[in-house]
């Protein structure tokens, strides 16, 4: 009988195979006593080095056949193998309370999982779970069990399991192995971070599958939509080949366009580049083939800590980001701070409304020393690749002349100090707040780029809070209002030979690349996983073509309308 | 006995890579060596230890090292938490 179950889409792609259920032995684990504790310490000791003997083996395989940095995960299971803090305290508890060795194991490492368990933090949290595979391992040669051993499937199947250890997924062989679906884990666990780097479709925390799909029935794999489809009819399976079909040549065709620049039909070129938070990013920006970074949000290397980060540390960031990029535009945006965003070291006194309060360039120019430190960094750092320096909310040309100006005087030090400094710094500002909009034209003679961040411009340009859900209809990136005030805003710069950028989620959506490479915007920023669709999308539209629609577009009434009619033009 | 204070610069503080690099490399040493972060001490023999204090990015830890291979174990430690791009100060 056919059934659908949802989880977590872990990896992209869509698989059909017969189910396969890794089994996971209940390892039941008995207290004993023991008379002879030195024999049972070396029982416990020998089990220690065949597990240790097995995790020289897989990690071995898994370099060759993965990667040196998926490796290391077994360098540290080794690693928990010979831990004296957790070795020690077994062999203390055999040897003084008689306990057999299996117990003292399971109660040792039971300690450990409940500390990393209990902490504050994702990515600890799942070394719980590594501890486990540890535990399992060992505990498997002490009681003589003998655990599936996923390398010897020689068949197409998905493979269906309570969850997949780090050792279990490194041993799946993408030859056979065409899927796998976990009834626990989330995004980030191993299995799922392993599955998008083999390329093997995925769904993870699925809860209930162990429970309702047998061995040898058909499944279906949705990793796009995280669905799973059990036993399904043959309407059904052909459906989903179809899909299947669609996504290998999506994947193909945007394969090709990585290295390729953004050109739409008509041969214009506009550049698309990529939003990141710290400078671990950087990966997912070059293997999606970004022309650039248009967003680089700093506040993030001044949260999750509790003081604020010293100038070389910024400085190291910045330089790693600009070095990464490796001579490409780099637009690093300072810091955005305030609003909904806090630092639990800077004790600000709660504002009524804190979206119009004191955040981003207010509180950097009503704190100087701190913005002065951030801007030292950046210029010490420009010479390492292609910088833009972009301030955030400026509502008004003085408050753009103040935070230049305090570039100015940091850049006129460090230059007496004798630092080296880029002396070919763009400048530029976010348009997120109306008066900057509308007074684009006069903005547009003093600095040197926009970028139009669309999540704050529909906030204050509609009046309503993106955090209040009663109000969230009106959220409108394509309501006429919005697009009038973004197409003065490109005016406005290439009137003046400048160019306009978009950072948002706008930048990357359907619906919004036909309409603004109409209106002429010069750089689309977004996250590194949209970036290839919006190429393939561009590649496909005429710009001149978008750009007669521009009038009939902009004189429209509601967002509605301007959906319906891009939708039919495109 | 030695004794230095580092500052945490990997921006995803000490986490497994780096920990088993900084663990792996002193466990040869006879000296008793130590980590200490936020009033906690932890063997830094001990992967589990060390990992389970979170250490996180922009933080000060003490790291100390006491017998007969001191002196060695500091240099390594040094150049481990260098090279891993844990601490470059």
């Amino acid at each position: 009988m056919k059934q659908s179950i949802s989880g977590i889409a872990a990896s992209n792609g869509i698989a059909i195979a017969k189910a396969f259920r890794l089994e996971n032995p209940e390892l039941m684990v008995e207290q004993k006593k023991v008379d002879n504790t030195t024999s049972e310490i070396e029982r416990f000791q020998a089990a220690v080095t065949k597990a240790a003997a097995e995790l020289e083996i897989i990690k071995e395989k898994t370099a060759q056949q993965i990667s040196d940095k998926e490796a290391a995960i077994f360098g540290a299971h080794l690693l928990v193998l010979s831990d004296p803090e957790l070795v020690g305290p077994i062999k203390e508890r055999i040897n003084n309370d008689h306990i057999n060795a299996e117990f003292a194991l399971q109660e040792t490492t039971d300690m450990f999982i409940g500390m990393f368990e209990a902490m504050d933090n994702e990515y600890m949290k799942e070394r719980a779970a590594d501890i486990r595979d540890v535990r399992k391992r060992v505990l498997s040669h002490l009681l003589g069990v003998t655990i599936q051993n996923p390398s010897m499937i020689s068949e197409e199947v998905i493979v269906i399991a309570e969850d997949l250890t780090p050792s279990d997924t490194v041993q799946l062989n993408a030859e056979f192995v065409k899927g796998f679906i976990t009834d626990i884990g989330g995004r980030t666990s191993h299995s799922a971070i392993l599955a998008r780097t083999l390329e093997i479709p995925a769904v993870v925390g699925a809860q209930t599958v162990m429970s309702s799909i047998d061995n040898g029935v058909v499944v279906i794999v949705d990793g796009l939509e995280g669905l799973i489809i059990v036993d399904p009819d043959e309407v059904t399976i052909q459906a989903f080949q179809q899909k299947k079909r669609a996504y290998d040549v999506q994947k193909a065709e945007w394969a090709k366009l990585k290295d390729e620049p953004t050109v739409s039909s008509d041969g214009q070129h506009v550049e698309l580049a990529a939003n990141i938070g710290t400078p671990k990013d950087l990966t997912g920006v070059l293997e999606h083939g970004s022309e650039g970074i248009g967003l680089y949000r700093t506040e993030f290397l001044y949260m999750g800590r509790e003081t604020f980060p010293t100038e070389d540390e910024q400085f190291d960031a910045y330089t790693k980001v600009l070095k990464g990029m490796n001579g490409k535009p780099t637009v690093v945006r300072t810091l955005d701070i305030g609003g909904d965003k806090e630092l639990t070291y800077l004790d600000l006194p709660k504002e009524m409304n804190p979206f119009l309060g004191l955040r981003a360039i207010r509180l950097c120019l009503e704190m100087p020393e701190l913005f002065r430190t951030q801007l030292r960094a950046l210029l010490r750092a420009s010479v390492h690749g292609n910088l833009k320096i972009m301030f955030p909310m400026i509502a008004t040309i003085e408050e753009f002349r103040q935070a230049k100006g305090l570039l100015e005087e940091e850049k006129t030090k460090l230059l007496n100090e004798g630092v080296e400094l880029s002396d070919s710094i763009e400048v530029g500002i976010m348009v997120e707040i109306p008066s900057t909009a509308i007074l684009a034209d006069v903005f547009a003679k003093e600095v040197d780029f926009f970028s139009i961040g669309t999540n704050d411009l529909i906030q204050y340009t509609m009046a309503a809070d993106r955090m209040n859900e009663r109000v969230s209809y009106l959220y409108q990136p394509f309501n006429p209002a919005i697009l009038r005030l973004v197409k003065m805003v490109i005016d406005a710069s290439h009137r003046e030979g400048k160019w306009t950028g978009m950072c948002g989620e706008m930048a990357g959506d359907e619906i919004a690349i036909p309409i603004l490479l109409g209106l002429g915007l010069d750089e689309f920023s977004m996250s590194a996983s949209s970036l290839l669709k919006a190429r393939s999308q561009i590649s496909k539209l005429s710009k001149a073509e978008m750009a007669s629609h521009t009038e009939h577009i902009l004189a429209l009434a509601t967002s509605d309308e301007v959906e319906a009619y891009v939708k039919e033009i495109s | 006995m030695v004794e230095k204070q580092y500052i945490i610069t990997d921006e995803a503080g000490v986490h497994a890579r780096p920990a088993s690099a900084l663990v792996g490399s002193v466990s040869k040493f006879q000296s008793d060596i130590t980590l200490e972060y936020k009033g906690k001490t932890v063997n830094l023999k001990s992967i589990l230890g060390v990992m389970s204090l979170g250490v996180t990015s922009g933080s000060t830890v003490t790291i100390a090292a006491d017998g007969a291979d001191e002196e060695e174990a500091m240099t390594k430690i040094d150049e481990v938490l260098k090279a891993e791009g844990i601490s470059n100060e």
